[in-house]
Protein backbone atom coordinates (compact mmCIF):
# COMPACT_ATOMS: atom_id res chain seq x y z
CA UNK A 1 0.00 0.00 0.00
CA UNK A 2 2.44 2.66 -0.88
CA UNK A 3 1.14 5.75 -1.77
CA UNK A 4 1.78 5.49 -5.68
CA UNK A 5 -1.77 3.11 -5.19
CA UNK A 6 -3.23 6.36 -5.04
CA UNK A 7 -2.67 7.23 -8.91
CA UNK A 8 -3.40 3.98 -9.60
CA UNK A 9 -6.48 1.97 -11.52
CA UNK A 10 -8.42 1.91 -8.39
CA UNK A 11 -10.68 -1.44 -9.22
CA UNK A 12 -9.70 -4.30 -11.99
CA UNK A 13 -13.11 -3.61 -13.29
CA UNK A 14 -15.95 -6.28 -13.73
CA UNK A 15 -14.95 -6.35 -17.33
CA UNK A 16 -12.98 -9.45 -17.11
CA UNK A 17 -15.52 -11.29 -14.98
CA UNK A 18 -17.99 -10.72 -17.72
CA UNK A 19 -15.62 -11.74 -20.37
CA UNK A 20 -14.62 -15.09 -18.30
CA UNK A 21 -18.27 -16.01 -17.45
CA UNK A 22 -19.18 -15.36 -21.24
CA UNK A 23 -16.14 -17.38 -22.80
CA UNK A 24 -16.95 -20.25 -21.25
CA UNK A 25 -20.96 -20.38 -21.79
CA UNK A 26 -20.22 -19.16 -25.44
CA UNK A 27 -18.01 -21.92 -26.09
CA UNK A 28 -20.61 -24.42 -24.17
CA UNK A 29 -23.58 -23.09 -26.58
CA UNK A 30 -21.55 -22.30 -29.74
CA UNK A 31 -21.95 -22.99 -33.05
CA UNK A 32 -20.93 -26.15 -33.90
CA UNK A 33 -19.31 -25.55 -37.15
CA UNK A 34 -17.14 -22.76 -36.28
CA UNK A 35 -16.21 -23.89 -32.56
CA UNK A 36 -15.12 -27.16 -31.05
CA UNK A 37 -18.79 -28.74 -30.86
CA UNK A 38 -16.99 -31.50 -28.84
CA UNK A 39 -16.74 -29.25 -25.58
CA UNK A 40 -19.51 -29.54 -24.03
CA UNK A 41 -19.76 -33.19 -24.09
CA UNK A 42 -15.96 -32.82 -23.27
CA UNK A 43 -17.05 -31.20 -20.18
CA UNK A 44 -20.33 -33.84 -19.35
CA UNK A 45 -18.11 -36.89 -19.96
CA UNK A 46 -14.81 -35.49 -17.34
CA UNK A 47 -17.38 -34.80 -14.72
CA UNK A 48 -18.72 -38.29 -14.84
CA UNK A 49 -15.39 -39.57 -14.78
CA UNK A 50 -14.54 -37.54 -11.76
CA UNK A 51 -17.72 -38.32 -10.20
CA UNK A 52 -17.08 -41.95 -10.55
CA UNK A 53 -14.11 -41.74 -7.57
CA UNK A 54 -14.93 -38.29 -5.61
CA UNK A 55 -18.20 -36.89 -4.60
CA UNK A 56 -18.21 -33.76 -6.19
CA UNK A 57 -20.28 -30.47 -5.97
CA UNK A 58 -20.92 -28.67 -9.37
CA UNK A 59 -20.84 -25.71 -7.93
CA UNK A 60 -17.53 -25.97 -7.03
CA UNK A 61 -16.29 -26.90 -10.59
CA UNK A 62 -15.24 -24.18 -12.97
CA UNK A 63 -13.95 -24.14 -16.86
CA UNK A 64 -12.33 -21.58 -18.52
CA UNK A 65 -11.57 -20.96 -21.83
CA UNK A 66 -8.46 -18.86 -22.22
CA UNK A 67 -6.70 -17.76 -25.63
CA UNK A 68 -2.87 -18.29 -25.41
CA UNK A 69 -1.12 -17.16 -28.33
CA UNK A 70 -1.99 -19.70 -31.27
CA UNK A 71 -3.28 -22.09 -28.65
CA UNK A 72 -7.09 -21.75 -26.79
CA UNK A 73 -6.05 -23.38 -23.19
CA UNK A 74 -9.65 -25.20 -21.17
CA UNK A 75 -8.71 -25.30 -17.51
CA UNK A 76 -11.23 -27.09 -15.75
CA UNK A 77 -10.77 -26.44 -12.34
CA UNK A 78 -11.78 -28.95 -9.33
CA UNK A 79 -12.27 -28.38 -5.71
CA UNK A 80 -12.52 -31.19 -4.11
CA UNK A 81 -13.74 -30.80 -0.26
CA UNK A 82 -13.05 -34.47 1.39
CA UNK A 83 -11.96 -33.06 4.65
CA UNK A 84 -9.27 -36.04 5.18
CA UNK A 85 -7.73 -34.85 1.96
CA UNK A 86 -7.70 -31.10 3.26
CA UNK A 87 -5.49 -32.14 5.94
CA UNK A 88 -3.25 -34.04 4.17
CA UNK A 89 -2.54 -30.90 1.55
CA UNK A 90 -2.89 -28.52 4.24
CA UNK A 91 -4.77 -26.56 2.64
CA UNK A 92 -8.51 -25.63 2.37
CA UNK A 93 -9.08 -27.09 -0.81
CA UNK A 94 -7.26 -29.20 -3.38
CA UNK A 95 -6.72 -28.25 -6.85
CA UNK A 96 -7.14 -30.64 -9.92
CA UNK A 97 -6.42 -29.02 -12.77
CA UNK A 98 -6.75 -30.58 -16.49
CA UNK A 99 -5.21 -28.66 -19.46
CA UNK A 100 -6.96 -29.61 -22.47
CA UNK A 101 -5.55 -27.61 -25.82
CA UNK A 102 -7.79 -27.04 -28.27
CA UNK A 103 -6.93 -25.04 -31.92
CA UNK A 104 -6.94 -21.63 -32.29
CA UNK A 105 -9.35 -21.45 -34.84
CA UNK A 106 -12.15 -22.84 -32.36
CA UNK A 107 -13.48 -19.67 -31.84
CA UNK A 108 -13.82 -19.26 -35.91
CA UNK A 109 -11.12 -17.51 -37.95
CA UNK A 110 -11.72 -13.73 -37.79
CA UNK B 1 -27.30 6.66 -50.40
CA UNK B 2 -29.80 7.00 -53.08
CA UNK B 3 -30.86 3.30 -52.67
CA UNK B 4 -34.45 1.83 -52.81
CA UNK B 5 -34.91 0.72 -49.48
CA UNK B 6 -37.70 -0.70 -47.54
CA UNK B 7 -37.46 -1.56 -43.93
CA UNK B 8 -40.13 -4.59 -42.79
CA UNK B 9 -41.33 -4.79 -39.14
CA UNK B 10 -41.19 -8.20 -37.70
CA UNK B 11 -42.31 -7.80 -34.53
CA UNK B 12 -45.79 -9.22 -34.58
CA UNK B 13 -47.99 -7.86 -31.66
CA UNK B 14 -45.02 -5.79 -30.68
CA UNK B 15 -44.87 -2.82 -33.84
CA UNK B 16 -42.33 0.14 -33.05
CA UNK B 17 -40.65 0.72 -36.20
CA UNK B 18 -43.42 2.82 -37.19
CA UNK B 19 -42.93 5.10 -33.37
CA UNK B 20 -39.28 5.54 -34.02
CA UNK B 21 -39.65 6.60 -37.91
CA UNK B 22 -42.15 8.66 -37.17
CA UNK B 23 -45.18 7.23 -39.51
CA UNK B 24 -47.15 5.77 -37.05
CA UNK B 25 -50.15 7.92 -37.47
CA UNK B 26 -49.85 7.11 -41.59
CA UNK B 27 -50.44 2.76 -41.49
CA UNK B 28 -53.30 1.56 -42.65
CA UNK B 29 -52.39 -1.87 -43.56
CA UNK B 30 -49.43 -4.31 -42.66
CA UNK B 31 -47.22 -6.65 -42.91
CA UNK B 32 -50.31 -9.27 -42.02
CA UNK B 33 -52.42 -7.90 -44.41
CA UNK B 34 -50.28 -8.30 -47.87
CA UNK B 35 -49.56 -11.77 -46.60
CA UNK B 36 -53.08 -12.75 -46.21
CA UNK B 37 -53.71 -10.90 -49.59
CA UNK B 38 -55.94 -7.92 -47.57
CA UNK B 39 -53.69 -5.18 -48.97
CA UNK B 40 -51.31 -4.78 -51.63
CA UNK B 41 -47.58 -4.06 -50.95
CA UNK B 42 -48.01 -0.72 -52.85
CA UNK B 43 -51.18 -0.51 -50.31
CA UNK B 44 -49.11 -1.10 -47.05
CA UNK B 45 -45.49 0.38 -47.83
CA UNK B 46 -45.28 3.84 -46.24
CA UNK B 47 -43.08 6.41 -47.78
CA UNK B 48 -41.25 8.03 -45.52
CA UNK B 49 -41.35 11.82 -45.71
CA UNK B 50 -37.83 12.72 -45.32
CA UNK B 51 -36.01 10.47 -47.43
CA UNK B 52 -37.48 9.36 -51.16
CA UNK B 53 -36.63 6.03 -51.68
CA UNK B 54 -37.56 4.78 -48.63
CA UNK B 55 -40.55 2.57 -47.53
CA UNK B 56 -41.48 1.04 -44.16
CA UNK B 57 -43.81 -1.69 -44.07
CA UNK B 58 -45.12 -1.98 -40.78
CA UNK B 59 -46.26 -5.00 -38.71
CA UNK B 60 -49.38 -5.70 -37.20
CA UNK B 61 -49.83 -4.27 -33.71
CA UNK B 62 -53.23 -7.11 -32.91
CA UNK B 63 -52.85 -10.02 -34.80
CA UNK B 64 -51.08 -13.28 -33.54
CA UNK B 65 -47.54 -13.63 -34.83
CA UNK B 66 -48.15 -17.24 -35.99
CA UNK B 67 -49.75 -15.50 -38.65
CA UNK B 68 -46.46 -14.98 -40.75
CA UNK B 69 -45.83 -17.85 -43.00
CA UNK B 70 -42.85 -18.41 -44.41
CA UNK B 71 -44.65 -18.86 -47.82
CA UNK B 72 -46.38 -15.41 -46.98
CA UNK B 73 -42.55 -13.81 -45.62
CA UNK B 74 -41.06 -15.04 -49.29
CA UNK B 75 -43.85 -13.46 -51.25
CA UNK B 76 -43.67 -10.47 -49.81
CA UNK B 77 -39.96 -10.23 -50.57
CA UNK B 78 -39.85 -11.49 -53.96
CA UNK B 79 -42.92 -8.91 -54.50
CA UNK B 80 -40.32 -6.04 -52.79
CA UNK B 81 -37.30 -7.31 -55.35
CA UNK B 82 -40.11 -7.25 -58.12
CA UNK B 83 -40.83 -3.75 -57.03
CA UNK B 84 -37.56 -2.57 -57.62
CA UNK B 85 -36.27 -2.26 -53.97
CA UNK B 86 -32.66 -2.63 -53.84
CA UNK B 87 -32.30 -3.18 -49.92
CA UNK B 88 -34.67 -5.14 -47.66
CA UNK B 89 -33.84 -4.58 -44.47
CA UNK B 90 -36.05 -7.31 -42.46
CA UNK B 91 -36.21 -6.08 -38.29
CA UNK B 92 -36.07 -8.29 -36.27
CA UNK B 93 -37.81 -8.42 -32.60
CA UNK B 94 -35.60 -9.68 -30.25
CA UNK B 95 -35.36 -13.63 -29.17
CA UNK B 96 -35.28 -16.53 -30.86
CA UNK B 97 -39.28 -17.02 -31.49
CA UNK B 98 -41.32 -17.58 -34.67
CA UNK B 99 -41.10 -13.48 -35.98
CA UNK B 100 -37.38 -13.82 -35.62
CA UNK B 101 -36.96 -17.26 -37.57
CA UNK B 102 -39.10 -15.31 -40.15
CA UNK B 103 -37.10 -12.11 -40.30
CA UNK B 104 -33.57 -14.28 -40.52
CA UNK B 105 -35.15 -16.45 -42.73
CA UNK B 106 -34.23 -15.23 -46.38
CA UNK B 107 -31.51 -12.73 -45.23
CA UNK B 108 -28.58 -12.67 -47.17
CA UNK B 109 -26.82 -10.35 -44.38
CA UNK B 110 -27.46 -10.14 -40.95
CA UNK B 111 -26.40 -7.39 -38.36
CA UNK B 112 -25.93 -8.52 -34.99
CA UNK B 113 -26.51 -6.01 -32.41
CA UNK B 114 -25.57 -6.33 -29.15
CA UNK B 115 -24.26 -4.40 -26.13
CA UNK B 116 -21.45 -5.07 -24.34
CA UNK B 117 -23.15 -7.00 -21.65
CA UNK B 118 -23.58 -10.04 -20.78
CA UNK B 119 -27.07 -11.07 -21.63
CA UNK B 120 -26.86 -9.36 -25.05
CA UNK B 121 -23.96 -11.59 -26.31
CA UNK B 122 -24.97 -14.81 -25.23
CA UNK B 123 -27.90 -14.02 -26.84
CA UNK B 124 -26.35 -12.75 -29.71
CA UNK B 125 -24.27 -16.39 -29.54
CA UNK B 126 -27.49 -17.99 -29.70
CA UNK B 127 -28.38 -16.01 -32.63
CA UNK B 128 -25.58 -16.79 -34.53
CA UNK B 129 -26.28 -20.06 -34.06
CA UNK B 130 -29.56 -19.74 -35.60
CA UNK B 131 -28.07 -18.03 -38.36
CA UNK B 132 -25.98 -20.91 -39.29
CA UNK B 133 -28.68 -23.14 -39.30
CA UNK B 134 -32.33 -22.30 -39.95
CA UNK B 135 -32.24 -19.90 -42.70
CA UNK B 136 -32.66 -20.45 -46.36
CA UNK B 137 -29.20 -20.28 -47.15
CA UNK B 138 -27.98 -22.75 -44.34
CA UNK B 139 -31.01 -25.53 -45.40
CA UNK B 140 -30.29 -24.94 -49.14
CA UNK B 141 -26.45 -25.63 -48.27
CA UNK B 142 -25.87 -22.22 -49.87
CA UNK B 143 -23.31 -19.42 -48.69
CA UNK B 144 -23.52 -18.88 -45.29
CA UNK B 145 -25.47 -15.54 -44.24
CA UNK B 146 -22.73 -12.84 -44.00
CA UNK B 147 -22.82 -11.63 -40.19
CA UNK B 148 -22.03 -8.26 -38.73
CA UNK B 149 -21.46 -7.50 -35.38
CA UNK B 150 -22.52 -4.16 -34.31
CA UNK B 151 -22.29 -2.34 -31.40
CA UNK B 152 -24.78 -0.24 -29.92
CA UNK B 153 -24.51 1.70 -26.45
CA UNK B 154 -20.53 1.25 -26.37
CA UNK B 155 -19.38 3.45 -23.81
CA UNK B 156 -15.51 3.83 -24.60
CA UNK B 157 -14.76 5.98 -20.95
CA UNK B 158 -15.93 2.51 -19.24
CA UNK B 159 -14.17 0.11 -21.11
CA UNK B 160 -11.13 2.25 -20.14
CA UNK B 161 -11.96 1.71 -16.31
CA UNK B 162 -12.56 -1.99 -17.48
CA UNK B 163 -16.77 -1.60 -16.29
CA UNK B 164 -17.13 -2.74 -19.75
CA UNK B 165 -16.77 -5.31 -22.28
CA UNK B 166 -14.31 -3.81 -25.04
CA UNK B 167 -15.12 -4.35 -28.45
CA UNK B 168 -12.38 -6.71 -28.75
CA UNK B 169 -13.38 -8.86 -26.30
CA UNK B 170 -17.11 -9.00 -27.72
CA UNK B 171 -15.61 -9.49 -31.24
CA UNK B 172 -13.41 -12.24 -29.76
CA UNK B 173 -16.45 -14.21 -28.09
CA UNK B 174 -18.73 -14.14 -30.94
CA UNK B 175 -15.88 -14.42 -33.96
CA UNK B 176 -17.46 -12.52 -36.53
CA UNK B 177 -16.89 -9.20 -38.19
CA UNK B 178 -16.96 -6.36 -37.15
CA UNK B 179 -18.86 -3.84 -38.44
CA UNK B 180 -18.71 -0.87 -36.15
CA UNK B 181 -19.87 0.71 -32.34
CA UNK B 182 -21.93 3.17 -31.33
CA UNK B 183 -21.39 5.28 -28.55
CA UNK B 184 -23.58 5.43 -25.99
CA UNK B 185 -25.44 9.07 -26.72
CA UNK B 186 -28.40 10.96 -25.39
CA UNK B 187 -29.53 11.91 -28.57
CA UNK B 188 -30.70 8.28 -29.92
CA UNK B 189 -33.65 9.10 -27.11
CA UNK B 190 -34.17 12.58 -28.14
CA UNK B 191 -34.23 11.50 -31.55
CA UNK B 192 -36.69 8.08 -30.72
CA UNK B 193 -38.61 10.65 -28.97
CA UNK B 194 -39.52 12.91 -31.87
CA UNK B 195 -39.72 9.42 -34.24
CA UNK B 196 -36.35 10.66 -36.86
CA UNK B 197 -33.45 8.17 -37.38
CA UNK B 198 -30.75 9.40 -35.54
CA UNK B 199 -28.52 8.76 -38.66
CA UNK B 200 -30.08 12.22 -39.99
CA UNK B 201 -28.75 14.20 -37.48
CA UNK B 202 -25.26 13.74 -38.36
CA UNK B 203 -24.47 16.80 -35.33
CA UNK B 204 -23.99 13.81 -33.20
CA UNK B 205 -21.33 11.16 -32.78
CA UNK B 206 -24.08 8.66 -32.87
CA UNK B 207 -25.20 9.48 -36.61
CA UNK B 208 -21.77 9.17 -37.30
CA UNK B 209 -21.22 6.48 -36.22
CA UNK B 210 -24.00 4.84 -37.74
CA UNK B 211 -23.10 6.47 -40.96
CA UNK B 212 -19.72 5.00 -40.87
CA UNK B 213 -21.78 1.39 -40.40
CA UNK B 214 -23.73 2.46 -43.64
CA UNK B 215 -20.33 3.06 -45.67
CA UNK B 216 -18.91 -0.06 -44.46
CA UNK B 217 -21.22 -2.10 -45.34
CA UNK B 218 -21.60 -0.41 -48.79
CA UNK B 219 -17.92 -1.74 -49.18
CA UNK B 220 -15.79 1.51 -48.65
CA UNK B 221 -13.18 0.99 -45.57
CA UNK B 222 -13.65 3.73 -43.26
CA UNK B 223 -11.18 3.31 -40.33
CA UNK B 224 -13.41 3.10 -36.99
CA UNK B 225 -13.89 5.63 -34.71
CA UNK B 226 -15.25 6.33 -31.31
CA UNK B 227 -13.56 3.10 -29.60
CA UNK B 228 -11.39 5.63 -27.34
CA UNK B 229 -12.75 7.99 -24.78
CA UNK B 230 -12.68 11.44 -25.96
CA UNK B 231 -9.98 13.47 -25.11
CA UNK B 232 -10.60 15.98 -22.43
CA UNK B 233 -8.53 19.01 -21.78
CA UNK B 234 -7.17 20.02 -18.30
CA UNK B 235 -9.91 22.23 -17.20
CA UNK B 236 -12.77 19.27 -18.06
CA UNK B 237 -10.27 16.58 -16.40
CA UNK B 238 -10.02 18.92 -12.86
CA UNK B 239 -13.09 20.05 -13.05
CA UNK B 240 -15.13 17.04 -14.76
CA UNK B 241 -17.67 15.15 -12.50
CA UNK B 242 -17.78 11.61 -12.52
CA UNK B 243 -16.26 10.85 -15.93
CA UNK B 244 -12.91 12.19 -15.16
CA UNK B 245 -10.30 9.72 -16.43
CA UNK B 246 -8.08 9.86 -12.76
CA UNK B 247 -9.54 7.86 -10.56
CA UNK B 248 -9.34 7.78 -7.35
CA UNK B 249 -8.11 4.42 -4.67
CA UNK B 250 -10.30 2.42 -3.68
Amino acid sequence: MSWLDYFRKSSPGSANVAKERLAIIVAREGRSQTKASYLPQLRQDILQVLAKYEKIDLDQVTVNVESQGEYQVLELNVVLSDPANVRKMGNSSRHAPFFSEVKSNAFGAR
Amino acid sequence: MGYRTVAIDFDVGLRNLDLVMGCERRVVYDLINVIRGEATLRQAAIKDKRLDNLYILPASQTRDKDALSRVGVENVIEGLKKAGFEYIICDSPAGIEHGACMAMYYADHAFVVTNAEVSSVRDSDRILGLLDAKTHRAEQGLERVKTHLLLTRYAPSRVVKGEMLSHKDVIELLGIDFIGAIPESPAVLQSSNAGVPIILDQQTDAAQAYMDVVHRFLGEDRPQRFLDPPKRGFFSRMFGGADAPIAAAG
